[in-house]
C-alpha cells in the first residue's frame, strides 16, 4: 500500500511498508506499539508527542514517518536503563511530584532532557526552564513542580 | 460523630512519593487510545459546520462506497432502534415551581443541528483515515438558520429559538434566598456597591482528548466500553438505563488511565453512546479518539455567566444584604450536570466567608447555539467566588476600608453556621488563613515593592480572595430534594488476601489526583502495614462494586470515607477472629500497629495471622463467623465539606503595553486533615494555574453572526504555558471536617476557585490610581491598555 521506511527506534532496527501520509507519532504508536508517546493536539502546540530524532527533540505529530528513513529515534520507552531503572530526569519528576495525570509527562520529560542538553555550558535558571518548556502543555501541575523537577533532573544529569 | 483528632502519624500526613508515577514516567500508562482490540475498527464523526440548521437530507451512497467503509449511521438509525436522547442528571424547578425545559438531546442529530460540531453521522471504517476520508463524501444538505451564541441575546424577544420546546430559549428562571428580607436590607444600607461582571467562557482542555473503544461480544451478549471518564459507573447507569435500554449487568465500562478531566470527562457524551450501540451493529470493536479540534467543539465548556450584583453595607462596613442576577449560558443542550452548575453549585455559595444575613439570587439560564456548558474545575463555585470577592473588593475601595479589614469585619467566626442560601458550614477559621496568607505574601513589604516598581514606570497591585467552596458531594437525600437524579454516596471494598496484603476497590476515579498513593496511605496506616502491601483499583465497573466517581473534590471526603467504613468492618471482624485465637472476650481486643492485643496484656496476634486464619479456618468460630476477610461499605455524607482559604495575588503591569505579570501568588487553604501534603500542594498548584489562566489568558469566543467557534485550536485559545505562570507560595491551616471519619474536606478545585478573582482584584488595585474600577477576564494586554486609555479620557 505504500512506501518502505527503515529506521532505528530505541536501538532496534525497524523496517515497515507504510502509508506515505502516516505521521511519525502514528508509526510509533500504532505500528510499533510504543504508546508512551501521546497525541494531545494536531498542531504541534502541546508537545505530548515529543521524541528524539538523531538526538534532537521533535514533535512527532507534525512529521511524516517517511521523512525519517535512516534516522535514529528515541521515545520515552528508550531513555531509561536496560534494567528498567529510570533516567535521572524521570526520577526527578517523581521526586518533585512533577506529574499528575501523566499524559503530558513523556513529552515533558523528553523536552526537559533536550533542554538540559542544550544548556550544558550555561546555567539553567527558572526563567530559562519556563521559556524552554514553552512548547509543552501541562494542564495539571501549574508547572510549579515541573520546574523544580527539571532543576533537580539537570543536577542529576551532570556527568551522565 | 465527634470531631476527629488531627491525624499526625507516620504514613498519613507524609509526603509519600506516588506509586503510580513509574508507569507514567516510563511510557507504561494505559490510556483509552492505548488499548487495542483484535479486529478493531475506527469511527469518524461527521459534525455540523453550522451553528444552527435544518438537515434537509443525508445521502450516504458515495461515502458508503469509499475504501474501507463498514457502516454509516445517522440519527434516523438511532431513532429506528428507539435509542433515547442523552439525559440530564439534575432537574431544576423554576421560580414558579415548574420543571425546567428539557428538550431532547439526540446522540446523532435528528432533523436539526444546534451548534458547530453537533454530531450528524458516524462513519465506521477499517482505518481512521478511511473513515475520515469517507466523511468528505457524505452529502448532508443543510438549510442554515439564524443562530444565537450569547445568552443575554438569546433571552431577548425575537431571538432565534434553539429548541421548539423552549421558544424563548429559557431553560429556567431560578431563584434562591429571601427576596423580601434582602430588599429590606438594602433599604437600611449606608452604602450600596454595584458591579456588572462577566465570567468568561472556558474550554477545559484536558491534555488527553476524549476517547472510547466499544466492543460487543455475541458469546455472552455483553458490551465492554473503554472510555476516558471520571465516573464509569455513572456513565454505565445513564447509558444503559436512559439511552440504550441495555441490561446494566451486560455492560462493563472501564476508565483506565485518564489524562486529566477537570470536569469535562464526568458527562455522558454522544460519542461513547453511539459507539456502544454501533459495536453490536457492526459486530466488531470500534475506536474513536477526539482530535483536538473536536475537543474544542464538543467537550462541555465551562463558566459563561453575565452578572449584576449589589452589596448593601452599614456605616461600619458590615454586609447587610446581597442581590445577584445572573444570566447563564447552558449551550445548545443540557449536558449531564449542566442544569445544576449555575444553580445549586453557584447560588448556595454566595454567602462566601461572610455573615451577610440576607441574600437573594436569580439565575436566568438560556439555550444558545453553542457547545453545551457544564462543570469545569470548581463548577459554579468559581463563579460565586468571583461575584462575592469582586463585590467585597469594590465595596472596600468605595468605602475606604482596607481590603483585609473589611473581610475580617464580616468573617463568620462561629460554627456551625447556617447561611441564608441553604448551606450549613461545619467548621473553618477564615482569619487564620487570611493572616497566614498575608504573612506569606509579605503584605507588609508591598508598599516598598510598589514604590520600586513605580520608579521603573510599572504599576503594582495586590488582590485578595477569601473564598469558600462546598465539596464532598453530597448527602443523597438533600441532593435528591434539590433535583439530583442520582445518589451521591461512594463505595469502597477492602479485600484482604490470605497472606495479609490488601487490594482496595474504590468508586472514586483518579485521573491525576494520586489516589493510588493517598488511599493506600489511609489503608496502610489503619492496618499497620507498609504502603507497598496495599493496591488501589479504580475505574472498572467489572471489578468495583459501585461508584459515583470523581468530581467536586469529593474523592477523599466521600470515597476515602467509604474505604474507612470498610476498614471499620475489617477491624471488627478481625477482632472476632483474634478473640477466638487468643481465647479472650471480643470486647477486650484492641487493634493497633497491625496487632490485635488482649487489653492490658502482651498476648497478641498479627493482622497477617488473622488474615490467614480467615482464609484457612481450621481453628475458627465457623458456627458464628463466615470465613474470609473482605468487606464493602457505602458511605453517604451527612453534609457537604467546606474547604476555604485566602489567596493573595501581586501583579505588575506595564501601563504602556498593558501586559500583566503575576509576580507573586500566595494561597493559604484549609482542607481539613491532609493525608499527603505533596499531593495536596500539587492539586493547589494546578488549580491556581487554571485560575490564573482564566484571569489572564483563556477565553472561548464565538462569532456572533455565524456561531463559529473562533478559539478552536491551541493557536487561538490561550492555554497557560510554563512561562506565563510564576512559582506559587502555598500553605495550609487545619480545621478538621466535623462529619466525616478522616476530618478531610477536599482540595482539587480550590486553586481554580480562589485564584481568578485574586488576580483581577490585583489588576484593579494596580490600575485604580489611574481611574480604572472595572475590567473583565481575561485581562489581555489589549483590554488593560484600553481600560487605562478609557479612564484617561
Amino acid at each position: 500500500m505504500g512506501t518502505s521506511v527503515s529506521l532505528t527506534v530505541n536501538g532496534k532496527a525497524v523496517t515497515a511498508d507504510i502509508d506515505p501520509r502516516l505521521l511519525l507519532v502514528q508509526f510509533i504508536r500504532d505500528h510499533l506499539g510504543l504508546t508512551g508517546t501521546h497525541i494531545g493536539c494536531d498542531t504541534a502546540q502541546c508537545g505530548a508527542c515529543t521524541v528524539f530524532v538523531n538526538g534532537n527533540a521533535v514533535k512527532s505529530c507534525s512529521a511524516l514517518a517517511v521523512q525519517f528513513n535512516g534516522a535514529d529515534v528515541t521515545t520515552i520507552e528508550g531513555i531509561g536503563e536496560p534494567n528498567g531503572d529510570m533516567h535521572p530526569m524521570q526520577a526527578a519528576f517523581k521526586q518533585c511530584h512533577g506529574l499528575q495525570c501523566g499524559f503530558c509527562t513523556p513529552g515533558m520529560v523528553m523536552s526537559a532532557i533536550d533542554l538540559v542538553k542544550r544548556h550544558r555550558n550555561g546555567s539553567l535558571t527558572e526563567q530559562a526552564i519556563r521559556a524552554g518548556l514553552d512548547g509543552n502543555f501541562c494542564r495539571c501541575t501549574g508547572y510549579h513542580n515541573i520546574v523544580k523537577a527539571v532543576q533537580l533532573g539537570a543536577a542529576n544529569m551532570k556527568g551522565v | 460523630m465527634n470531631a476527629p483528632e488531627k491525624v499526625n502519624t507516620s504514613i498519613v500526613g507524609a509526603s509519600v512519593l506516588r506509586k503510580e508515577d513509574y508507569r507514567f514516567l516510563t511510557g507504561n500508562g494505559k490510556y483509552t487510545d492505548d488499548v487495542r482490540m483484535p479486529g478493531q475498527t475506527y469511527a469518524y464523526f461527521v459534525r455540523s459546520p453550522h451553528a444552527h440548521a435544518k438537515i434537509r437530507g443525508i445521502n450516504k451512497s458515495a461515502a458508503l462506497k469509499a475504501p474501507g467503509v463498514i457502516a454509516i449511521f445517522t440519527g434516523d438509525d438511532l431513532a429506528a432502534d428507539k435509542v433515547n436522547g442523552l439525559p440530564c442528571g439534575w432537574l431544576i424547578h423554576d421560580v414558579k415551581g415548574q420543571p425546567m425545559k428539557e428538550p431532547p438531546h439526540p446522540a446523532l442529530a435528528q432533523g436539526k443541528v444546534r451548534h458547530v460540531g453537533d454530531q450528524v453521522a458516524v462513519i465506521i471504517a477499517e482505518t481512521y483515515s478511511q473513515a475520515k476520508d469517507a466523511g468528505e463524501l457524505l452529502e448532508v444538505e443543510y438549510e442554515v438558520l439564524p443562530a444565537v451564541t450569547d445568552a443575554a441575546q438569546a433571552l431577548k424577544p425575537g431571538a432565534p429559538a434553539v429548541h421548539d420546546a423552549a421558544p424563548d430559549n429559557r431553560c429556567y428562571l431560578w431563584s434562591l434566598g429571601d427576596k423580601a428580607a434582602t430588599d429590606a436590607a438594602f433599604t437600611q444600607a449606608h452604602h450600596v456597591t454595584k458591579i456588572d461582571i462577566i465570567n468568561n467562557r472556558l474550554i477545559p482542555n484536558a491534555i488527553e482528548p476524549r476517547a472510547a473503544l466499544a466492543h460487543y461480544s455475541r458469546a455472552d451478549e455483553s458490551y465492554t466500553l473503554y472510555v476516558a471518564s471520571q465516573n464509569p459507573h455513572v456513565e454505565r447507569l445513564l447509558m444503559t438505563a436512559f439511552v440504550l435500554g441495555l441490561p446494566e449487568h451486560k455492560v462493563r465500562v472501564i476508565a483506565p488511565d485518564v489524562g486529566g478531566g477537570f470536569g469535562s470527562k464526568i458527562f455522558l457524551y454522544a460519542e461513547e453512546t453511539v459507539l456502544t450501540w454501533a459495536s453490536k451493529k457492526v459486530n466488531r470493536p470500534i475506536k474513536w479518539t477526539a482530535e483536538r479540534s473536536e475537543a474544542f467543539l464538543t467537550d462541555a465548556h465551562g463558566r459563561d455567566h453575565r452578572t449584576h450584583a449589589e452589596l448593601a453595607l452599614d456605616k461600619n462596613g458590615k454586609f447587610l444584604g446581597m442581590r445577584v442576577h445572573t444570566i447563564a449560558n447552558l449551550g445548545a443542550y443540557l449536558s449531564t450536570f449542566g442544569a445544576s452548575v449555575p444553580t445549586y453549585l453557584y447560588g448556595t455559595l454566595l454567602a462566601g466567608q461572610y455573615t451577610t444575613p440576607a441574600i437573594y439570587v436569580e439565575v436566568d439560564a438560556a439555550f444558545t447555539n453553542t457547545t453545551p456548558v457544564d462543570a469545569y474545575r470548581g463548577a459554579g463555585r468559581p463563579e460565586a467566588t468571583y461575584v462575592v470577592e469582586r463585590l467585597v473588593a469594590a465595596a472596600a475601595r468605595e468605602t475606604g476600608i482596607d481590603q483585609a479589614e473589611i473581610r475580617r469585619r464580616n468573617f463568620i467566626t462561629t460554627f456551625p453556621y447556617q447561611t441564608p442560601v441553604a448551606l450549613q458550614y461545619d467548621t473553618g477559621d477564615y482569619k487564620a488563613c487570611l493572616d497566614g496568607a498575608m504573612q506569606l505574601a509579605d503584605v507588609k513589604g508591598f508598599p516598598a515593592r510598589k514604590a520600586e516598581a513605580e520608579k521603573r514606570g510599572k504599576r503594582r497591585g495586590l488582590g485578595y480572595s477569601t473564598y469558600i467552596e462546598a465539596c464532598g458531594l453530597a448527602p443523597s437525600n438533600l441532593a435528591g430534594q434539590l433535583g439530583a437524579r442520582a445518589g451521591l454516596f461512594e463505595a469502597g471494598e477492602v479485600r484482604v488476601h490470605p497472606t495479609g496484603s490488601v487490594t482496595v476497590f474504590t468508586g472514586s476515579h483518579s485521573h491525576g489526583q494520586g489516589h493510588e498513593t493517598t488511599f493506600a496511605q489511609i489503608v496502610a496506616q489503619r492496618l499497620g502495614m507498609p504502603i507497598e502491601n496495599v493496591d488501589i483499583v479504580h475505574g472498572d465497573t467489572g471489578r468495583i462494586p459501585f461508584g459515583m466517581g470523581t468530581y467536586g473534590s469529593r474523592s477523599i471526603a466521600v470515597g476515602g470515607s467509604a474505604i474507612v467504613k470498610a476498614l471499620d468492618k475489617i477491624e471488627a471482624k478481625g477482632k472476632k477472629i483474634a478473640a477466638h485465637l487468643l481465647e479472650a472476650a471480643e470486647s477486650d481486643i484492641e487493634f493497633k500497629d497491625g496487632k490485635f492485643t488482649v487489653a492490658g496484656t502482651d498476648k497478641n496476634v498479627t493482622f497477617g495471622q488473622v488474615a490467614l486464619t480467615a482464609y484457612v479456618p481450621h481453628n475458627y468460630p465457623l458456627d458464628k463467623l463466615e470465613p474470609g476477610l473482605n468487606e464493602t461499605a457505602f458511605y453517604d455524607p451527612t453534609n457537604f465539606t467546606y474547604p476555604a482559604g485566602a489567596h493573595i495575588c501581586e501583579v505588575e503591569i506595564d501601563p504602556e503595553t498593558g501586559v500583566v505579570e503575576v509576580v507573586n501568588f500566595t494561597a493559604v487553604d484549609d482542607f481539613g486533615n491532609i493525608i499527603n501534603p505533596m499531593i495536596v500542594e500539587g492539586q493547589v498548584h494546578g488549580g491556581i494555574g487554571q485560575g490564573i489562566g482564566q484571569a489572564l489568558l483563556e477565553n472561548c469566543v464565538y462569532d456572533t453572526d455565524t456561531g463559529q467557534l473562533l478559539t478552536g485550536s491551541y493557536m487561538d485559545y490561550a492555554m497557560p504555558r510554563a512561562d506565563d505562570l510564576p512559582s506559587f507560595k502555598v500553605d495550609t491551616r487545619v480545621t478538621p471536617c466535623t462529619h466525616n471519619p478522616l476530618g478531610v474536606k477536599g482540595c482539587g478545585e480550590a486553586g481554580a476557585i480562589g485564584a481568578p478573582v485574586a488576580v483581577i482584584n490585583a489588576v484593579i488595585d494596580a490600575l485604580a490610581p489611574l481611574g480604572v474600577t472595572h475590567i473583565d477576564m481575561p485581562v489581555s494586554p489589549e483590554r488593560v491598555w484600553r481600560a487605562i486609555q478609557q479612564a484617561k479620557a
